[in-house]
């Protein structure tokens, strides 16, 4: 079943120098799966997650066929409607949690918050609904965690009370810019394998933008490589390693391994075709 | 000859009942001309080790020795001519207002040096940068380019010790390869010594030869990259980080 279709998709920017395209005709869809997009810096994945929101400013511009959520496209609605999906349809965690939580508010007040405007209830409903949130997320001692603001809290803890918050609502599809790449290695599994059991328990559709190569390989069901705005390849996240386009192979080449010790690694040798070459879709 | 020797190093912050100890009882020491890796989860204390050293954290007590000589409280100028320091962030680690030009001719400059000119050129071909960035501020270079920079102005004194604290973590995977590239190159043309703070395994085990674990704020495993590459860690924790980045 398809929970989102994005279709030629471009964000534009006026410069100077004229209009810059951060994204150049991405088409995608998305079920009930793991999507994950990679690229370096500047490929435009983190610009194709705000764009499904609508979160890109002017003078920033969103251009697409369609980006149509259950029938509807998000592009025409109007900006009432919108808030509608952003948090209740469609969530977003983003890369650091310091940034990303009020800091003059306690965690709990900010969970029941999240709770009241999604479901109208009543205070102490919305209390007992935040401790739950807090313990799927694995969170201890969820009583205290409540009592506490955002600078107590350590960056695994507070990646993982942004996951709590983003789900109170039950949207259907959480898109994660980078959700770990502020955190430990042993605390990013953690996190991981806890958005993971809440995503597939919940049946949701999950965008996981990512510069890891490895840990999309490992973590997802299908990925988007992306550079300069485009998509130059999809596959299969479990087959990444065998994949076919120079520049993903240059990016997998580029990583050091400790089972296999080189005196020099791989340099990417970037080719101008692999920007001029039209956008792969990404439909299933 | 051991180039640096460090043994049973304290580093702590704060007075009182706000005193945190960030290092306890780190004891390593370091060959000429070897790559010496510090590995562990944030807050271990790897990086206090690397700042214990320049001077940056100044409550501190144990040894530390140089080449043969101990430190003292006070850092001497000739201490900063033998050890340098490359930070993490390119984007913070460079005066936004000065120029590439600026930045090294003035390092040069308060390194006693008086062919700054000259010197300036060598510096930027050394990291692979070359004239053209020679007149560039911070916001025209990319990540890759200011770190190639901040790596310029380290080798500026001609040191024999490196310090790297994640040189590479604010960096894409490609741009990675390229400093760790131009890192071997250095280290094997100016016999540099180097002690590398990372918590990614892949990238201390390509460029370091031994390393230490480091877990809440003390040393748990001193080891051998090829016992690592071979799955024989010893301490529970090395085994877990291990897990993670393997199976990554």
């Amino acid at each position: 079943m398809t929970l989102l279709d994005v279709e030629n998709l471009w964000v534009k920017f006026p410069t100077r120098q004229g209009i810059f395209d951060a994204v150049r005709g991405v088409s995608f869809t998305l079920g009930k799966e793991r999507l994950g997009i990679v690229g370096e810096s500047g490929s435009g994945k983190s610009m194709t997650g705000r764009a499904i929101l609508r979160l890109i400013r002017p003078p920033g511009i969103v251009e697409a066929d369609h980006v149509s959520l259950g029938g509807h496209n998000l592009l025409e609605l109007s900006e009432r409607d919108m808030r509608a999906v952003r948090g209740q349809r469609i969530s977003m965690v983003m890369q650091d949690p310091k940034f990303s939580l009020n800091p003059v508010m306690t965690v709990g007040d900010q969970l029941i918050e999240a709770y009241r405007l999604a479901h109208k209830s009543r205070r102490r409903g919305a209390r007992q609904a935040s401790l739950d949130a807090l313990s799927s997320v694995s969170i201890r001692d969820p009583e205290r965690v409540m009592r506490a603001y955002p600078h107590e809290m350590s960056g695994g803890m507070g990646q993982r009370i942004m996951i709590a918050m983003m789900l109170i609502p039950g949207p259907q599809i959480l898109i994660a810019d980078e959700p770990t790449s502020a955190l430990d290695v042993s605390v990013q599994r953690q996190v991981l394998s806890i958005m993971d059991d809440l995503v597939t328990s919940r049946g949701m559709g999950l965008i996981f933008i990512s510069h890891d190569l490895n840990l999309v390989a490992d973590f997802c069901d299908r990925v988007l490589i992306m550079y300069a705005g485009r998509v130059v390849e999809v596959c299969q996240a479990d087959k990444l390693h065998e994949a076919t386009h120079p520049y993903t192979r240059g990016l997998l080449n580029s990583l050091p391994r400790l089972d296999q010790p080189r005196a020099k690694l791989e340099v990417l040798k970037r080719d101008p075709a692999w920007s001029d070459a039209p956008s792969v879709s990404g439909r299933a | 000859m051991s180039m640096l020797e460090i043994r049973g190093l304290n580093v702590w912050f704060g007075h009182g009942r706000d005193r945190v100890d960030a290092v306890q009882d780190a004891t390593f020491s370091v060959g000429e001309g070897e790559s010496f890796g510090l590995v562990g989860e944030s807050g271990s204390g790897k990086s206090t080790i690397l700042r214990a050293i320049t001077g940056l954290a100044p409550q501190w007590d144990g040894s530390i020795t140089v080449d043969g000589a101990m430190l003292i409280q006070k850092r001497v100028k000739a201490f900063y001519k033998t050890v340098q320091m490359v930070f993490q962030d390119p984007y913070a680690s460079l005066h936004p207002r000065h120029s590439v030009d600026a930045v090294l001719g003035e390092t040069l400059h308060l390194h006693g040096f008086s062919d700054i000119d000259s010197r300036v050129v060598k510096l930027l071909d050394d990291v692979g940068l070359g004239q053209k960035f020679r007149f560039r501020y911070p916001h025209q270079l990319s990540g890759g380019q200011r770190q190639r920079v901040a790596i310029a102005r380290a080798l500026a004194g001609e040191p024999r010790i490196l310090l790297l604290d994640e040189p590479t973590s604010a960096l894409d995977v490609s741009v990675q390869a390229e400093i760790l590239n131009l890192l071997t190159d250095l280290r094997a043309e100016h016999g540099l010594t180097y002690v590398m703070v990372s918590h990614d395994l892949a990238v201390v085990g390509h460029m370091c030869a031994r390393l230490a674990v480091m877990k809440d704020s003390r040393i748990v495993e001193v080891m051998d990259v090829d016992n690592l590459r071979q799955n024989r860690a010893q301490h529970p924790y090395s085994q877990e980080l291990l897990r993670n980045s393997i199976g990554a």
